[in-house]
């Protein structure tokens, strides 16, 4: 809420050329906000020379706290890789902020994985280690992670964006009345205002979105597996391991789970050394059957655009980009793809992309490091004859 | 059994316009579409509908255009539509959705089930059902490809990396539906014309609901978009633009001098 102390306010109409938004007029010789206009920039706050505008935080959380903390999820005791990499950007963002990297982790018997976030580069470790917190529950996990956030107060809090960092995270922020950004693909500090800068590819379109959270704490974002670089781990780190006391009793339980693990379709697209891919331009489940003779011979797996898993032309666990997977071939060869943002998103950690399309100005050839300008119909087949030979 | 499913407008196509001054989009003038997603949560409460009785509400917050994705919903089979259409919302984030949408079913009386599909394809947050269920303090269950009844309430199978978990739950609660759960239901003309004879689209104001603008639309949401940009982008790999036999040989010499065929 902004709120001008009329009181205070000496009618000087300075904050009326502040306000970027128009928001503000003078009413009766004093300043007035239009709260439907203004967007709690901040901007008239800096320049009122007598202190009479403030905004009042509706948070639960003050912005006191610079830290950092990362949620590190175990599943079946192991930790995930995501929360691994969320260590790597925490450290950096921690430093930015001249901060400690602190996380946390719900399970039983973490001793040993406390030591790996250590390594990792967590500087306090938080285990919640009590029988029956193996599994993931939504109810629990969340009364947890509240209350460490409401004790800790921290700066930022980072989730990895997985089936329970994206079930957890958000209900998280609701409860804390604060922000939350999906999917980041970029965090830094910025330098000035010292927030975080959440940026994620948006709308289409080779847009790219820089998100803050201004005003609310802890600034809250989820990173998808694959995004970020994984950290060395190096054991001559150390860290403080404090075992955190829930101090009200857990909540009733309202879900049973049981985790039935379920061998799909051997689809190790994460894994596969050489991805040949396919988008709208490949034009048929047949030419489909051509990318996957070409992926044979080179020992790899296929995988697709966006478009084309919307056209069937291949399953959509074989999805590469923002919402389908992040992959780190060695090669990854991008057939009839136009290169979105989306698209690029997941291919990031990609050694060598190659790329065949019939538009020399397709964004896809600015991420590749060599290309054909050709009809894939015409280049695949003899790339496949080239290569048997 | 009362269910309400939560329908988002979406553009139809990816070539999204942004108003580059406050980084929101611009809706007006693009084809919509109900977020493919919801058709499948729109599904899973007419099977739910079926065999338990019952009403569904098909609940949007959007503009007037929205009316559109829920006149679709009531020739799905949906009973009533109702629109959440207020300037005051207006550039609302995932939380300020949450607070709408959750003002509203608390006018409209919780419900037992509540669904939403798994994500939207604009935002693609997938945060909206999990903020909505907190909102409203009940279950939910995320990105669930099987419903089952049990006793009074329901088994739930969700996706998780493993395979997938298996949740009890009793209402009420709040599901966010995956595509793999159904094959929605395309409406015959019948339906399509029967729905717009018979059946109504309520629109609701902020002040109907009684939500307040401190929290509502961009004025309520945490988060702002600080800026939208195009990344410059790098240089272009070396292209191959001969006759096709000679790009593909200079293709595989490349292949080769990246050691990723043997040479
Ligand atoms: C929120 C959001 C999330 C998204 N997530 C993803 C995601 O995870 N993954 C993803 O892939 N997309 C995603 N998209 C979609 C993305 O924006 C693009 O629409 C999509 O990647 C385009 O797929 P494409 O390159 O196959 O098709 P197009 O963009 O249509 O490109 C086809 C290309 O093929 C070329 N071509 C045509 N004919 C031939 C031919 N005969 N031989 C050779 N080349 C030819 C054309 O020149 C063109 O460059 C997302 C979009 C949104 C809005
Ligand atoms: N404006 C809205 N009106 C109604 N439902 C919405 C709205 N925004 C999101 N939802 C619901 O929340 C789900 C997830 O959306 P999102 O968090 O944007 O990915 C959608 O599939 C809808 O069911």
């Amino acid at each position: 809420m902004i709120a001008v102390d009329v009181d205070a306010c000496t009618g000087c109409a300075l904050c009326l050329g502040s306000c970027p938004f128009g928001a503000i007029s003078m009413v009766r010789e004093k300043a007035s906000v239009d709260r439907e206009i203004c967007t709690l920039c901040g901007a008239c706050v800096e320049i009122c020379p007598d202190g009479a505008i403030s905004i009042k935080k509706a948070d639960i959380i003050s912005s006191e706290g610079k830290d950092v903390l990362i949620f590190a999820e175990q599943r079946g005791g192991e930790l995930a890789r995501v929360s691994l990499e969320l260590l790597g950007v925490g450290r950096g963002l921690a430093t930015d902020c001249g901060s400690t990297l602190h996380a946390f982790i719900i399970g039983e018997n973490l001793q040993v994985v406390s030591e790996k976030l250590i390594h990792c580069g967590a500087q306090v470790v938080h285990p919640v280690d009590l029988p029956g917190l193996s599994d993931y529950r939504t109810s629990t996990y969340t009364q947890i992670a509240c209350s460490i956030i409401t004790r800790l107060r921290p700066g930022i809090v980072l989730f990895g964006a997985t089936a329970r960092g994206r079930d957890l995270a958000p209900r998280v922020a609701q409860r804390l009345n604060t922000g939350l950004t999906a999917d980041c693909t970029e965090l830094s500090i910025d330098p000035v205002e010292k927030i975080l800068l959440q940026t994620r590819p948006t709308f289409g379109g080779n847009i790219m979105a820089t998100i803050i959270t201004p005003s609310r704490r802890p600034q809250m974002a989820t990173v998808r597996e694959g995004v970020m670089e994984l950290p060395e781990p190096d054991v001559t780190l150390t860290g403080l391991v404090k075992p955190f006391a829930m101090e009200t009793p857990l909540e009733g339980i309202h879900e049973f789970c049981e985790v039935i693990h379920e061998k799909r379709r051997a689809v190790t697209l994460g894994k596969a050394k050489i991805i040949v891919a396919g988008g709208r331009g490949v034009g048929s489940p047949q030419g489909f059957e051509l990318l996957g003779q070409l992926a044979d011979l080179l020992g790899g797996e296929v995988a697709g655009s966006r478009v084309a898993v919307e056209k069937q032309w291949i399953e959509r666990e074989r999805q590469v980009g923002q919402t389908g997977s992040a992959v780190a071939p060695d090669l990854y060869i991008a057939c009839g793809i136009s290169g979105s943002v989306q698209h690029r998103a997941g291919i990031k950690g990609a050694r060598v992309v190659a790329a065949i399309n019939t538009d020399p100005d397709a964004p896809i050839f600015h991420r590749a490091n060599f290309g054909i300008v050709g009809d894939v119909r015409e280049i695949i087949p003899l790339l496949i004859a080239a290569l048997k030979s | 059994m009362k269910i309400i499913v939560c329908v988002k407008q979406v553009p139809d196509t990816n070539d999204v316009k942004t108003d580059v001054e406050t980084g929101r989009i611009i809706r007006e003038g693009v084809v919509s579409m109900v977020n493919p997603d919801d058709r499948h949560a729109m599904e899973e409460a007419l099977r739910l509908r079926q065999k338990h009785g019952g009403s569904v509400i098909a609940l949007s917050m959007g503009p007037m255009q929205a009316k559109n994705a829920l006149m679709q919903m009531l020739a799905m089979g949906a009973d009533e539509g109702y629109l959440l259409c207020d300037p005051l919302f207006a550039g609302s984030d995932t939380w300020a959705t949450a607070y709408a949408l959750g003002t509203c079913i608390q006018h409209l009386g919780l419900p037992d089930v509540i669904l939403c599909g798994r994500q939207a394809t604009d935002g693609d947050t997938a945060q909206v059902g999990p903020q909505l269920a907190e909102y409203l303090g009940i279950p939910q269950v995320t990105q669930v490809r099987a419903v089952v009844e049990h006793g009074a309430g329901f088994r739930v199978e969700a996706f998780m990396e493993e395979g997938y978990r298996v949740v009890k739950v009793a209402p009420p609660l709040l599901l966010t539906v995956s595509s793999e759960c159904n094959q929605p239901r395309y409406p015959n003309m019948i339906q399509i014309v029967q729905a717009h004879r018979k059946k109504k689209v309520t629109v609701l104001s902020a002040a109907d609901i009684g939500a307040l603008a401190e929290f509502s639309g961009l004025n309520g949401s945490p988060t702002r978009v600080k800026r939208v940009f195009v990344p410059a982008p790098p240089p272009k790999g070396e292209l191959f633009d001969g006759p096709p036999h000679e790009a593909v040989e200079a293709f595989i010499m490349k292949l080769k001098e990246y050691h990723l065929v043997p040479s």
